[in-house]
């Protein structure tokens, strides 16, 4: 049965795109048929991140019109098995995403995929709900810090009451905690929110902490998703995040400074 | 690591711990407010009440005061009219 996963936060710039990116080829690499939709209409960003910008021809709205099938669309990776792109359009505006149109588009998507990512954008408005309205599962993409910790709070109030499994009574969304951004020397002076600070907060299921790292900015420069650079701690954390999803017990890696391993109570 | 803990707890509150103060608070309000239901007719309810009462005794527009609360499946309007003593 596929499964829907919407990567969403409220606020942009947390590290959604990055994430999706990376999440989806942790899954296709792990061998499962997986395709990321980039869900941010006007502004579509996920191409570039994932190095096929001068591959797409038609996009998401494209397919919704009926202006192109869905399978002129998608883009194969060139790395990774298994694993496609449906781009967004970057001309049309956001509410060129009709509720029927992806529903439809998912249907058939579902058909043939294991693992459907969805890209959400920024914001709370039409384009994240479109993101969010048929999610199985969400990861809720935080950075430490005040006004990304209370708009995850906002969007996960809106998971559970602006979707499909809220609207018609189905089961709720499934909804997973991702701390991005994250800088371990901070949280241990007391000048950054830990992840147990943020997880009390928030109080939803905890499936990871990416470290804030140089490797993000170097992998996006080369349109190369974080987890395939095999020496990135990012793109680590990511395959243990994927792995964490998919069920396993990965141990959560916290580098920590040989003084703070000593003074650790 | 007792003495360790004890100067630790002379410090100023590091920022950290402030966030996590300040969001606790926020965020518990919001969801409050999301929480409670929205009934649009509530302004206008406020008003009507506010002209019925009136047609008996002079009240000022802060004199009344409307509520909800959600009590598990239960939702409670609370109605709060005060008359001051020189009406009565």
């Amino acid at each position: 049965m596929a499964k829907i996963i919407v990567v969403t936060s409220g606020k942009g710039g947390v590290g959604k795109t990055t994430t999706s990116a990376a999440f989806a080829t942790g899954l296709a690499l792990r061998g499962s048929q997986t395709v990321v939709i980039d869900f941010d209409v006007g502004l579509r960003n996920l191409d570039l991140v994932m190095g096929c910008e001068r591959r797409v021809v038609y996009d998401f709205v494209n397919v919704i019109n009926g202006e192109g099938n869905l399978n002129q669309a998608l883009i194969k990776d060139k790395r990774v098995e298994n694993l496609f792109i449906l781009p967004a359009s970057q001309t049309r505006d956001k509410d060129a995403l009709t509720l029927k149109g992806v529903a439809k588009v998912l249907e058939t998507l579902k058909k043939r995929f294991e693992f459907i990512i969805c890209d959400s954008p920024a914001g709370i408005e039409h384009g994240a709900i479109m993101a969010m309205y048929f999610a199985d599962e969400a990861i809720v993409v935080t950075n430490p810090e005040v006004s990304s910790v209370r708009d995850s709070d906002r969007i996960i109030g809106m998971l559970s009451s602006k979707t499909r499994r809220a609207v018609q009574n189905l089961p709720a969304i499934k909804e997973h905690l991702l701390i991005t951004r994250y800088a371990p020397k901070r949280v241990n002076s007391g000048d950054m929110l830990s992840v147990e600070d943020v997880q009390e907060i928030l109080a939803i299921p905890f499936l990871g902490v990416i470290p804030e790292s140089q490797s993000v900015l170097q992998a996006s420069n080369s349109g190369v998703p974080v987890t395939l650079d095999k020496k990135s701690d990012a793109g680590q954390a990511y395959l243990d995040v994927v792995a964490r999803f998919l069920g396993e017990e990965p141990p959560v890696r916290e580098k920590k400074g040989f003084l703070t391993r000593l003074f650790k109570n | 690591m007792s003495i360790l803990k004890y100067f630790h707890t002379l410090r100023p509150k590091k920022t950290a711990a402030v966030a996590k103060e300040r969001l606790q608070i926020i965020v518990a309000h919001e969801r409050n407010l999301r929480d409670s239901p929205v009934i649009e007719y509530l302004p206008e309810l406020q008003q009507e009440l506010l002209a019925v009462v009136r047609k008996y005794t002079a009240i000022q527009d802060e004199d009344i005061k409307i509520n909800i609360e959600k009590d598990g499946e239960c939702e409670i309007l609370e109605l709060n009219i005060t008359l001051s003593d020189e009406n009565q």
